[in-house]
């Protein structure tokens, strides 16, 4: 691969039913370009983390998606409340989803964590009352 | 053990069946989505008693080929046709999580 290939999904806000279909969208491109599943599957989990996370604590957003030769990186961006305290948000176990969020099984307050871990790269930018965005990088 | 091989020993009904030939090695059981994308290893059965089509999306990016819904819990049709769509077997059962860890 000598170009980088770009994807980009827009994450309408609230939709529990349609979450999930950009980073499933992600993964099978990866599939079709033959990356190697078990960085698939972090890729996957990580960036679905960061859709759902546009859809309970923000609006909806953007997820911009580039592969490059030696790396794949994917830009979370939404217009939403933003983070107050980012290291909080970091913690696991930390949530500020309600009840009925956690009645549909998310919000445990594991979804940073598990960006964290399934990247080789994290950064969260965030300002209160303006939006998130969420990078994300992993090598190939 | 293979998919299809799953439910008899756990008295379950099968849902959606899946890949029956695909080798699952092990178990996980929980609810809270995140905890299962985090902990749940690839190719194993998940026992749960979430029953929304956000089940079979976690699976499909998790890469989990079978889903057990315990304690009699019914699927959301939505969960069912994503489980179609996607080829990830669906079980219920009445046991307990408990029960189908000790079974399976
Ligand atoms: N895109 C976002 N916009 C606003 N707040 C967010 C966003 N992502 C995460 N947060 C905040 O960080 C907290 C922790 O996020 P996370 O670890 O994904 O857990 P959970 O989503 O289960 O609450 C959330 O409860 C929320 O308060
Ligand atoms: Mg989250």
């Amino acid at each position: 691969m000598s170009e980088s290939l770009k994807l980009s999904y827009t994450v309408d806000g609230g939709d529990f039913v349609s979450a999930g279909k950009a980073s499933e969208g992600v993964k099978r491109t990866l599939k079709s370009i033959g990356i190697d599943p078990a960085v698939i599957r972090r890729i996957a989990i990580a960036m679905y983390e960061g859709e759902i996370n546009m859809v309970i604590h923000a609006s909806g957003g953007t997820a911009e998606i580039e592969i490059l030769e030696d790396k794949i990186t994917i830009v979370l961006q939404d217009k939403g409340p933003g983070i107050e305290d980012i290291e909080k948000a970091m913690q696991e176990g930390f949530t500020t989803a309600t009840a009925a969020i956690r009645e549909l099984g998310f919000g445990a307050g594991m979804g940073l964590p598990n960006m964290k871990r399934y990247s080789d790269e994290l950064k969260v930018e965030s300002t209160v009352g303006v939006g998130t965005t969420v990078y994300l990088s992993f090598n190939v | 053990m293979k998919v299809s091989q799953i439910a008899p020993l756990i008295d379950a009904d099968t849902v959606v069946a899946g890949d029956g030939k695909k080798e699952v090695s092990s178990v996980y059981a929980g609810d809270f989505l995140s905890r299962v994308m985090g902990k749940a290893p690839a190719d194993c059965i998940w026992l749960t008693v979430m029953a929304n089509v956000n089940v079979a999306g976690v699976a499909v990016l998790a890469e989990i080929p079978a889903i057990v819904l315990c304690e009699g819990v019914k699927p959301d049709e939505m969960l069912v046709q994503k489980c179609l769509s996607e080829n990830i077997a669906l079980f219920t059962t009445q046991k307990s999580v408990y029960e189908c860890c000790k079974l399976l």
